[in-house]
């Protein structure tokens, strides 16, 4: 191939690693190495930064670090053994990828999900929303300098783990969607675990707000800090409270309803400033409406069964596959042949606590996915921080950072 | 001249003044928070200093842990080697090599009975899929979780490490089995 660069110039401007200028050429700046053991680069990010004294001029994200070739790896997999790849994308948001993930393939065999089943998505993936907020909220002050607010959210993040782990089995890989439904039926007391938990998270939402809010430390780091304009925003992809906080009004729960989520009354927190604060703000609001949901989820949860009625892709009940031969037989070719789904592609995007996640799935008729492609929203926020961190000051990379809530394990798959 | 310039003192004294008693009172807000907080109980899992057979680590009744291959009321293991489990399994992880059960030696109660049941837990994502698969019941997760070794040929566990003991009393079963009912 002709056109190819040359792999040592790729390299040369993929890692911004260039020649020292010549003597009194003038150049006077530095190139800067941050990451990947960087602590407040939340994971293996690696990040170039060109820098004329402290003043940021360039900032070159290296990615790669966390390649794991999950998507390759779905193309092996049966249909229903791509669940548990899905978890392993994003580790804060485990049922929201597994949500994607089903919500894409159901739509390609078309499939009704039982209401049941779609309260308790929506209801599991508000607490996802919520998990995944406070470890930002924690990991993001800490990275400020606050180190209290993530005790804190810590310790509500982890009730909100235990309850995972109560209804599926694990702490962060869930794996408990399933192409159909749900694994499971919660266990008795899980709907007390979390009306309880409901209670007292607004509260301790008004606490963290208290701990920073007026804080002057906290005011001076994040306001006016990493601005990023709504057609920036939207030209670079930016999807999620990032866009929000840019001022463009665009939620894919209540613009492009998936998942039942038309059925629900919650607002879309908005903020004009663009700024670090913006991001801030727009979050804790977020965490409010989150609780809504899942209370509005807890109300009207409807009774039934949890797997929709598809012998041919849906596990059978235990019961039923123990006492009925018919239901045996449809266990031993699901677990052993898997399901097969029409040939076609599908698109599904769901709003996850980064914004829009997608799965793209192609199927050729078989029982394996020919492709699995996942559209990450964290890839496309990485993006724009040349656009938030160029000519602001080394130290506010840090906070820019942490205000896109990156999880690097979605952005490498 | 001299007034003008007084006026402007006063109003950015004023400013710097009131600035003072804001961040004054945005830390005291904190603080007060953080007080509050000193008078509520600790959440802390004394692991591994606590009491109980999970040294202290709260686990649910669901989770996920080391495997446990169940024996039957009779005492008799329950697998009957028909490599669901191994099919399901999404990283593989799962080795069984089948037998046939003899009048004399009796170790399932169907016909067959798994010789030899290897789980690699170098390769084993605790997803359940193989629990979820079995048609008996044989395997389950157990709450064990202190996995970690230095040697990585330790962790291929055999049936023998999975197995029940053998009390021979129904009720041992249960214990662990909710994990699918
Ligand atoms: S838990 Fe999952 S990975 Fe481990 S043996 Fe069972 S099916 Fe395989
Ligand atoms: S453990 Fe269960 S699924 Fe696996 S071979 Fe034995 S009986 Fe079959």
């Amino acid at each position: 191939m002709p056109d190819m660069p040359e792999i040592s110039d790729f390299v040369a401007t993929s890692t911004l690693l260039q020649a020292r200028p010549e003597e009194g050429s003038g150049d006077r700046t530095m190139v800067l190495n941050m990451g990947p053991q960087h602590p407040s680069t939340h994971g293996v990010l690696r990040l170039v930064i060109e820098i004329d004294g402290e003043t940021v001029t360039r900032v070159v994200p290296d990615i790669g670090y966390l390649h794991t070739g999950i998507e390759k790896t779905c193309e092996a997999k049966f249909y229903q053994q791509v669940v548990p790849m899905t978890d392993r994308i994003d580790y804060l948001s485990p049922m929201t990828n597994n949500l994607c993930y089903c919500l894409a393939v159901e739509k390609l065999i078309g499939i009704e999900i039982p209401e049941r089943a779609i309260y308790l998505r929506v209801l599991l993936n508000e607490l996802t929303r919520l998990n995944s907020h406070l470890v930002w909220l924690g990991t993001h002050a800490m990275d400020i300098g606050a180190l209290t607010v993530f005790l804190y959210t810590f310790r509500e993040r982890e009730e909100i783990l235990r309850i995972f782990e109560m209804v599926s089995g694990q702490r962060m890989m869930t794996s408990y969607f399933r192409v159909g439904g749900i694994a499971l039926e919660p266990p008795l007391d899980f709907f007390d675990r979390v009306r309880n938990l409901l209670k007292i998270l607004p509260e301790k939402i008004d606490e963290y707000q208290n701990l920073l809010t007026g804080n002057p430390i906290w005011v001076g780091r994040l306001k006016g800090v990493g601005h990023l304009s709504a057609a920036d925003a939207i030209a670079l992809g930016v999807t999620g409270p990032p866009l929000r906080a840019s001022g463009v009004d665009w939620d894919l729960r209540r613009d492009m309803p998936y998942s039942g989520y038309e059925k629900f009354q919650f607002r879309v927190p908005i903020s004009n400033d663009g700024d670090v604060w913006a991001r801030y703000v727009v979050r804790l609001e977020e965490m409010r409406e989150s609780v809504k949901i899942a209370q509005q989820a807890l109300d009207g949860m409807p009774g039934g069964p949890i797997k929709a009625d598809a012998p041919k892709i849906v596990l059978p009940d235990r019961e039923k596959m123990k006492t009925q031969m018919e239901s045996l037989i449809y266990h031993f070719k699901i677990v052993t042949e898997g399901f097969q789904v029409p040939a076609g592609e599908v698109y599904q995007a769901v709003e996850s606590p980064r914004g829009e996640m997608g799965y793209y799935v192609v199927s050729d008729g078989t029982a394996k996915p020919y492709r699995v492609h996942m559209r990450n929203p964290s890839f496309a926020t990485l993006q724009a921080l040349q656009t938030m961190c160029a000519g602001r000051l080394i130290a506010d990379v840090v906070a820019v950072i942490g205000s896109i809530d990156i999880v690097l394990g979605e952005i490498d798959r | 001249m001299t007034r003008g310039w007084c006026k402007e003192y006063t109003a950015a004294s004023y400013t710097v003044v009131m600035s003072i008693v804001r961040n004054i009172a945005g830390i005291t807000k904190g603080m007060s928070i953080t007080f509050r907080e000193m008078l509520q109980p600790t959440e802390v899992e004394n692991y591994p200093d606590g009491p109980g057979p999970t040294r202290g680590a709260v686990l649910q009744e669901r989770f996920r842990g080391a495997h446990e291959l169940q024996r039957d009321e009779n005492g008799l293991e329950k697998c009957v080697a028909c490599f669901l489990c191994a099919a399901a399994c999404p990283s593989n992880c799962i080795y069984i090599e089948a037998a046939e059960n003899t009048a004399e030696q009796r170790i399932s109660s169907a016909e067959r009975y798994a010789k030899v049941y290897n789980i690699d837990y170098n390769r084993c994502i605790f997803c359940g899929y193989c629990v979820e698969a079995c048609p008996t019941d044989a395997i389950t997760h157990g709450h064990g979780f202190e996995l970690a070794s230095l040697n990585a040929t330790n962790l291929v566990m055999r049936k023998e490490d999975m197995l029940v003991a053998n009390v021979g009393m129904p009720g041992q079963l249960a214990a662990h089995s909710d994990s699918l009912k």
